[in-house]
């Protein structure tokens, strides 16, 4: 409660007397370069820097991973069960980077596995496969790639422009491509014909599996783009605060558009992965992908209210997640239990999360 | 009722603050931004506890744990920020956490009967209890705030700053019903920068200082304001401006502004601003001074009239159109409209020029942070770090890092809105001679605020606006703070 009083500030300001301590405790010299002084130190500063919260979600898998091989033994310690893990985290990642640009800039997108689904019976159409067989089977990616784009500028153009609530939009994106989808594939399985696309996509290079590499290049590439591109910064922007974005001439509603285009694209991507996996398309393919992307943003420390984000974090939350789901498939326990054991953990990381931004507001 | 006493001692944000108030009198709360009044009312508004000290409640000592146990003594606190839910009506707002019941449901009818004669008894009988708050005027809000307070049977009402968002008519209601309500034997604590206000409502004053008590129970009417500020500053001068820059009379214009226009904002607005000029807008809140700035920055959509940077003319309702011009703004609200607070200040202040630290389209980290260091040293910002968060810096801090930004870019015109509002006086002439080095590199500078000698220090013109409109145009040195208010009320009047 004392706390409480002494950081009580008008009107949000500082008090002078802190800000005149603080400045006494850095002499007024030059600043050091990039050495400047960051933070308060010991544990909680650096539990809640950049580097401290990935530790804390390392920390997390490891003791997932000594779970495992203290009930799985040799099963799950093995270089094929890590590639299983990686090959089935692979699609959900896919789709979770994405999902942490669109909630870093201060979104949500609740449609990602109906636009999934809907890609994937699309790009397996006969019409589209028939086109394939005349052409290359590229045909299908761009078909799949292409729909996920739409679908995403849809969202972009309804969110920005149209100024509805991401939550609504997407959700009526969600109900809408699902239903199109069961429409287009009249509730069948598409079984893709094109051996080239499986070929290529179900194939490996130098043992690892190509969906595997699909995963690392989309994380590395969202990174870059993230944490290294101005798209990346007026990303955080808008999604920390919008009003200052745009009085700073960010054009906040073209950049809001971009980043559910950006998700869309990468649902494409999703799209054509899980086709190969499977070798077909359907319209329940991305069932509840909504959920476990956004579990895994959110566990990986970005922000639900935007304006920080972490492509790293995320990469580590679908670990968890995946390696998660692996250790109880080995042990023979039933999807129930892993659901209750998922949502255990979300609420273990977000009361951890505020914990760390409550001590670092200090 | 007897006297009401309270006394806090030793509290860090408040360091030692004694107060006592007594019952039907207006005690004022005097001191500048930071001074401790928001966490003195909130302390005993129930919502912080103190460290240290007493509160003593009608002679007999009570510890406040809840804002619930506050109300429940009679103690009812009217923010800064109106607390009303916009979406409820005006008898929901009034009886909101205490709505009269029967059998467990409420009793709408005999709600809406009490609230229709609180507000008789405030005076303000016209404004119907089932109307929606979201549809009344801030005026009328202040109104329903205060019925709140009474239907709480308050025996002392705490006041933030509530005359910030009412003219000078809807003032002399508020004062109006504060003289009822005191009549009545209710303690008022007022809070208000303006200290004519002071004068004529107030019967006691307290000034705070570095969360002290610096004076108390001085008389309101007839302490000299010198002494006031004085114990408000720890000097006797409020204000230190630079010298005014010196103007070529016949140069060019940079920024032009003919005929701006905006519906129900502000008409026809016109005026030049040349190369190292400092204009001012003087007027008061709802003048439309801050619209009419927003407005040249493309932030709002003119109606009609243009404006035009050396010659070329903006396009109207872009924001981006605006900054590529060469105009740039230091918004009203630091907080909400100029400053990422979750972000460093090295991406605050490289914000409106990304682009320049694009190589290849991958931004240059170092290149971002070296030439942030160079602005945070060459403004003193303290502390120096530009990895830190801007929310941790101080008002004055923040607004030299929104300059910062603006710096950077290197703009033609600036527009400043309100630039020192919640700044400390040391940080204040600091922003001055940062607008005066501006000029002198040539910037055309727009300057709003409230405070009319800083309007009146800083400009060499300055532009009245009353009722949406300029009423006078003329050279700052021909004009002071008596002749701007006559302006004003004039203009009212008409």
């Amino acid at each position: 409660m004392s706390a409480d009083v002494t950081k009580v500030d008008q009107a949000g300001d500082p008090v002078a007397g802190r800000a005149e301590g603080e400045a006494t405790a850095t002499p007024s010299g030059p600043p050091v370069g990039g050495a400047a002084p960051r933070r308060d130190g010991g544990l909680a500063g650096f539990l809640s820097g950049p580097a401290g919260r990935n530790a804390g979600l390392v920390l997390a898998l490891l003791l997932l991973v000594v779970v495992g091989i203290i009930t799985a033994g040799d099963r799950f310690a093995s270089p094929e069960n890590a590639l299983t893990i990686l090959r089935l985290g692979s699609v959900i990642g896919v789709v979770s980077v994405g999902m942490t640009f669109v909630i870093s800039g201060g979104g949500i997108d609740l449609s990602v596995g109906a636009i999934v689904a809907l890609s994937s019976v699309w790009a397996t159409t006969v019409a589209t496969q028939t086109m394939a067989a005349n052409y290359h089977w590229i045909v299908l990616v761009f078909a799949a790639l292409v729909v996920g784009a739409v679908c995403g500028l849809v969202n972009g153009v309804l969110i920005a422009y149209g100024r509805m609530a991401p939550f609504i939009a997407t959700l009526a994106m969600l109900a809408a491509a699902r239903g199109l989808a069961e429409i287009i594939a009249k509730r069948r399985t598409q079984i893709i014909r094109e051996r080239g696309f499986i070929d290529f996509f179900g194939g490996s290079v130098l043992g690892i599996p190509v969906l595997v590499i699909m995963f690392a290049i989309v994380a590395v590439v969202g990174w870059v783009l993230l944490n290294r591109t101005t798209f990346g910064r007026r990303t955080l922007a808008i999604g920390g605060n919008p009003e200052a974005a745009r009085l700073a001439g960010i054009r906040v509603q073209r950049q809001t558009m971009y980043l559910y285009i950006l998700l869309g694209v990468a649902c494409g991507i999703a799209a054509v992965m899980i086709m190969a996996r499977t070798t077909t398309g359907t319209s329940t393919h991305g069932t509840l992908y909504e959920l476990d992307a956004i579990a895994a943003v959110v566990i990986g420390g970005t922000l639900l209210s935007g304006g920080r984000g972490t492509i790293v974090g995320t990469v580590l939350g679908v670990l968890i997640f995946t390696t998660l789901t692996n250790v109880f498939t080995l042990n023979n326990l039933d999807t129930s239990t892993q659901a209750v054991a998922k949502g255990a953990i979300i609420v273990a990381a977000v009361l951890l999360q505020q914990r760390v931004s409550r001590t670092r507001s200090g | 009722m007897t006297n009401v006493v309270k006394r806090f001692p030793g509290v860090v944000a408040l360091g030692g603050v004694d107060l006592d108030v007594q019952a039907g009198e207006v005690h004022c709360l005097l001191g500048q931004n930071g001074a401790g009044k928001s966490t003195l009312i909130k302390v005993l508004a129930g919502v912080h506890e103190p460290n240290e000290g007493t509160i003593e409640w009608a002679g007999d000592a009570v510890t406040l744990h809840h804002p619930q146990a506050a109300m429940d003594l009679g103690v009812a606190t009217m923010y800064q920020e109106l607390d009303l839910v916009e979406g409820l009506t005006v008898a929901e707002n009034i009886f909101l956490g205490h709505e009269p019941t029967r059998f467990g449901f409420s009793q709408r009818a005999s709600a809406r009967r009490e609230a229709a004669r609180l507000l008789a008894r405030l005076g303000h009988p016209e404004i119907s209890p089932a109307a929606e708050v979201g549809t009344l005027s801030a005026a009328s809000c202040q109104i329903v705030s205060m019925a709140r307070a009474l239907s709480r049977d308050a025996r002392l009402i705490i006041m933030d700053e509530p005359s910030a968002v009412l003219d000078a008519g809807e003032v002399d209601q508020l004062f109006r019903v504060i003289r009822e309500v005191t009549d009545q034997g209710i303690a008022v604590v007022y809070i208000s920068h303006r200290l004519e206000e002071i004068r004529e409502i107030g019967d006691r004053v307290t000034v705070l200082k570095d969360g002290k008590t610096v004076a108390t129970g001085l008389d309101a009417k007839s302490t000299p304001t010198q002494d006031l500020i004085r114990l408000m500053t720890g000097r006797s001068i409020e204000y230190v401006f630079p010298a005014k820059p010196e103007v070529v009379a016949d140069a060019e214009p940079v920024l032009r502004v003919e005929g701006l226009s905006r519906a129900g904002e502000f008409t026809s607005v016109s005026f030049d601003v040349r190369p190292g000029e400092v204009v001012g807008l003087a007027g008061l809140v709802g003048s439309g001074r801050s619209e009419v700035v927003e407005t040249i920055f493309g932030a709002r959509k003119a109606t009609s009239g243009t404006v035009t940077v050396d010659g070329t003319v903006v396009r109207g309702g872009s924001v981006a159109a605006a900054v590529a011009a060469g105009i740039g703004l230091c918004p009203e609200e630091r907080k909400s409209q100029a400053l990422v607070l979750g972000a460093s200040l090295a991406s605050n202040i490289t914000l409106a020029t990304l682009p320049r630290f694009s190589r290849g389209g991958l931004l240059d980290g170092s290149a971002e942070v070296e030439a942030a260091e160079e602005l945070v040293e060459s403004l003193d910002v303290r502390p120096r770090g530009v990895h830190r968060e801007s929310r941790t810096l101080s008002g004055g801090n923040q607004q030299k890092v929104v300059l910062a930004r603006w710096l950077l870019r290197g703009c033609k015109v600036l527009l400043l809105d309100e630039p020192t509002r919640g700044v400390d006086v040391g940080a204040r002439s600091e922003i001055y001679a940062l607008i005066r080095r501006l000029t002198d590199e040539g910037v055309a500078v727009v300057v709003v605020s409230s405070e009319i000698p800083e309007v009146l220090g800083l400009s060499n013109r300055v532009l009245v606006l009353a009722d949406r409109s300029v009423r006078h145009e003329g050279p700052a040195d021909e004009l002071d703070e008596h002749a701007v208010l006559d302006i004003i009320l004039k203009g009212d009047a008409a």
